[in-house]
């Protein structure tokens, strides 16, 4: 009744191209947008900035690099733990080389390196594919990880081998640190997750996105029509990997502020941000985003509900919280096992015709 | 799919959501614990847990408090992972009525994390005897408490041991040190320490990491059996100890030839291996077992009102009493915090007052019932480790129990001094901390 494209006549090819050509969805993602820059950052506090949204929103990016990968071009990668940590590394020592430099542009070339570095471990996937490419991504995962704990440089010979975020000022405003406020570091990392989701969503709009998807569906008569598998793959472990190198900078930078290689970048890190995109629906923008909403969030309710709600004992709540996360995961995929995205999309078909089905 | 009941599902969890915040009416001494009860680190995280909270009990059911002031004792899971203990620090640090007054991060990575956020929040950190080692720098880390001792200290005092045993500092020349450790940043931290003294009294040192968990250290062990150290450290933790003490015994390495940290020797470290582990060696700052006054006050006061968080039968354990002695020296720096400031509702900043002047000498250990079960513990402005001495004990496989089989070994501070001085420093430029003067 209220969800209906009737009347919504597009006179011109832009109009018909635009990303959300469904005036209610348009105004939808509009209202959330200024809700998440102008309403949330005046009722922000330390726990749901550092706890909630900043995990999230990192978590949504990397996703969304890995979606571009996996579920766009359909190479299957669990490296996305040592990509990040390549995005980490990257900004910590540029930060530590160049302090002047402005914090969006150490962002962008940590990405590049990560790219560089996401490129060369792409290779193998002009080769091999599917599951053998999964064990040659893995080689990344282990190698790099190893590599940022054992070689001094990367860690400023630190005693621990830990890196640490300098404080960094972002046109006067700190973000990084405990004396950032919640809202800057917040209003910072969304406005470059928008900024890359949207850049995202065009890209594979585009006509490098058909190409990496033409090569998902079928890689041999994508070669045929005529695309270049070598130029199609390794663009799409570049564009992946940067993304994943920004997600990963973020991560260390304004998120955490300090981090060891071997707990924060180990291969559960790529497989959380796998379950995000498998859960979130492959090959979509949006999935990347209720994937990390459900694995990051779901979580904390969950923990939250059971011990301030239902006065559970933390050590219970936590062995329970492990188990209705598997539930869930589990029930979530047999009710629709291309993600939630794709349950959006069944919701919002099913709201077309509401309330006359038939 | 019923979307229906998932949204009545989404609408039930939010409504319940605000149910936390309920308050109460008079003041409290919030006291918050990061524990982890899940995970491979959990038969570690578990006693100790067990520990701290059962003091804080006995002590609300026993005294009604702390000067009065009932105690509000809140935990959080963090499953030794940081970004669960991130979540956990944000989510206690502010709880009513008093804020945290002091927080046990119980894990090196989380209290590295805490670290920069201590002084901006105004909550203390007690990591006791682990987190960064240059914290004993009061100069520059104000909020930051990590006595009775480190692991700098206790590198030196384990070295100390071992050169009794081979007839004074001399006998070290020549003989192979190796070190098994967790390889993360609580498992590097005694390496500059042991490496700095390798310079100095010529033995062979070499760092053997494991990469958590810590279940495979088959290459590890037969790294040790080719090449025959003299004398094994270990710096492990959770299920990393149990797989090393068994693998040591499969070797045959003799066993008090083996040392571990004091978080690698408890019943449970030792217990998988059995008859085997009989002579495994661990560093200590206080008693095993549960014969002391206080345990008894907590059996009487918190057991027998079904108030107990564990076993009956495993208070006394290294690890309980390790817990319990850190909720000990937390609640007398509040004590101390509400006789410097006159007030019994103190907060955070009080607190960390209270920290620094900390005295618990052996006079009021034994009015605590804790007499001769570690040492006097004194706090000032610029040494924020205490006195930073650390003993061995053994265990005993047959008696199923660990006795202290040396003397307290004073710190070398001409070989952690420096250390401590320069890391602090490091750590001050890095992050332009002005050192205040003491």
């Amino acid at each position: 009744m209220f969800y209906r494209e009737s009347g919504q006549l597009k006179s011109s090819y832009p109009a018909d191209q635009a990303i959300f050509p469904i005036a209610q969805d348009r105004w939808f993602v509009i209202g959330v947008l200024a809700a998440a820059f102008l309403v949330i950052p005046f009722f922000l506090n330390q726990y749901w900035a550092n706890a909630v949204l900043l995990p999230f929103l990192v978590y949504a990016l990397a996703g969304l690099g890995l979606n571009i990968l996996t579920g766009y071009c359909g190479q299957v990668s669990l490296g996305t733990g040592a990509f990040m940590a390549v995005g980490a590394y990257a900004s910590f020592k540029f930060v530590g080389f160049f302090p002047e430099l402005n914090f969006l542009i150490v962002l962008a070339l940590s990405g590049v390196i990560t790219a560089v570095v996401g490129m060369i471990f792409g290779l193998p996937s002009l080769r091999i594919k599917g599951f053998y490419l999964a064990v040659a991504t893995l080689a990344a995962q282990f190698f790099l990880v190893w590599m940022f704990n054992k070689v001094g440089w990367f860690y400023d010979y630190n005693l621990t081998g830990m890196i640490t975020v300098r404080p960094i000022d972002f046109f006067g405003i700190r973000i990084t640190g405990p004396e950032a406020t919640p809202a800057a570091k917040y209003l910072f990392t969304l406005t470059v997750v928008c900024v890359l989701a949207l850049s995202a969503k065009n890209i594979v709009r585009g006509r490098i996105g058909r190409e990496w998807m033409a090569i998902r569906d079928m890689d041999i008569a994508a070669e045929l029509i005529g695309i270049r598998p070598l130029r199609a793959k390794l663009s799409a472990f570049a564009v992946s990997s940067f993304y994943i190198g920004v997600a990963g900078a973020l991560y260390f930078a304004v998120y955490l502020g300090a981090v060891e290689p071997v707990e924060a970048f180990d291969i559960n890190q790529s497989f959380y941000v796998l379950f995000i995109i498998i859960i979130g629906g492959l090959g979509s923008v949006l999935g990347a985003f209720l994937g990390a909403a459900f694995i990051v969030l779901v979580p904390i309710l969950l923990k939250n509900i059971m011990v301030g709600g239902m006065g559970f004992d933390s050590g219970m709540a936590g062995h329970v919280e492990i188990l209705l996360m598997g539930m869930l995961i589990i029930f979530f995929l047999i009710v629709e096992p291309h993600g939630l995205a794709r349950l959006w999309q069944i919701a919002k078909e099913k709201l077309r015709l509401w309330p006359f089905p038939h | 799919m019923n979307l229906r009941k998932l949204t009545g599902v989404a609408v039930a969890a939010v409504l319940a959501l605000p149910m936390f915040a309920s308050g109460a009416n008079a003041y409290e001494l919030v006291i918050p614990t990061l524990d982890y009860r899940t995970g491979p680190y959990a038969p570690n995280g578990i006693p100790v847990a067990n520990g701290f909270t059962d003091y804080l009990n006995m002590l609300n059911e026993r005294d009604g408090g702390i000067n009065g002031v009932k105690i509000k004792h809140v935990d959080c899971e963090t499953g030794y992972n940081t970004k669960k203990g991130v979540e956990c620090y944000e989510k206690v640090k502010n709880t009513p009525p008093s804020g945290a007054l002091a927080i046990q991060p119980l894990s090196t990575g989380i209290t590295y994390q805490l670290i920069p956020k201590a002084a901006v929040d105004e909550v203390p950190i007690f990591s006791m005897g682990y987190g960064r080692t240059s914290a004993a720098n009061g100069k520059v880390f104000p909020w930051v408490f990590n006595f009775p001792a480190t692991y700098w200290s206790q590198a030196t005092a384990l070295v100390q041991y071992i050169a009794d045993q081979e007839g004074g500092f001399d006998g070290l020349k020549g003989k192979k040190i190796y070190l098994v450790y967790h390889n993360s940043a609580y498992g590097k931290e005694p390496i500059r320490t042991l490496e700095a003294m390798a310079e100095k009294f010529g033995y062979e040192f070499r760092g053997l990491p494991v990469d958590h968990p810590g279940q495979e250290q088959k290459a590890t062990w037969l790294q040790i059996r080719k090449e025959k150290p003299d004398w094994v450290l270990m710096w492990g933790w959770g299920v990393m100890n149990q797989v090393a003490i068994k693998e040591a015994a499969s070797i045959r390495y003799p066993m008090d030839h083996f040392i571990g940290v004091w978080w690698s020797g408890s019943e449970n470290d030792v217990m998988p291996a059995g008859e085997a582990a009989d002579g495994y060696l661990s560093g200590a700052f206080h008693a095993p077992g549960g014969g002391f006054p206080v345990h008894d006050d907590i059996r009487k006061h918190v057991y027998d009102k079904g108030l107990g968080k564990g076993d009956r039968d495993r208070i006394g354990e290294v690890l309980y009493n390790r817990g319990m002695v850190g909720a000990m020296w937390t609640t007398e720096a509040i004590r101390k915090a509400m006789e410097i400031h006159g007030t019994t509702e103190v907060i955070g900043k009080h607190v960390r007052d209270g920290f620094e002047a900390l005295d618990v000498d052996e006079v009021r250990l034994e009015e605590l019932g804790l007499g001769g079960f570690t040492y006097p513990v004194k706090i000032t402005c610029e040494n924020h480790e205490g006195p930073g001495k650390v003993a061995v004990q053994q265990w005993d496989a047959k008696a199923k129990q660990w006795n202290i089989v040396s003397k307290f070994y004073e710190p070398l501070r001409d070989v952690t001094g420096p250390l401590i001085e320069a890391d602090s420093a490091a750590y001050a430029a890095e992050n332009n901390v002005t050192p205040r003067d003491c």
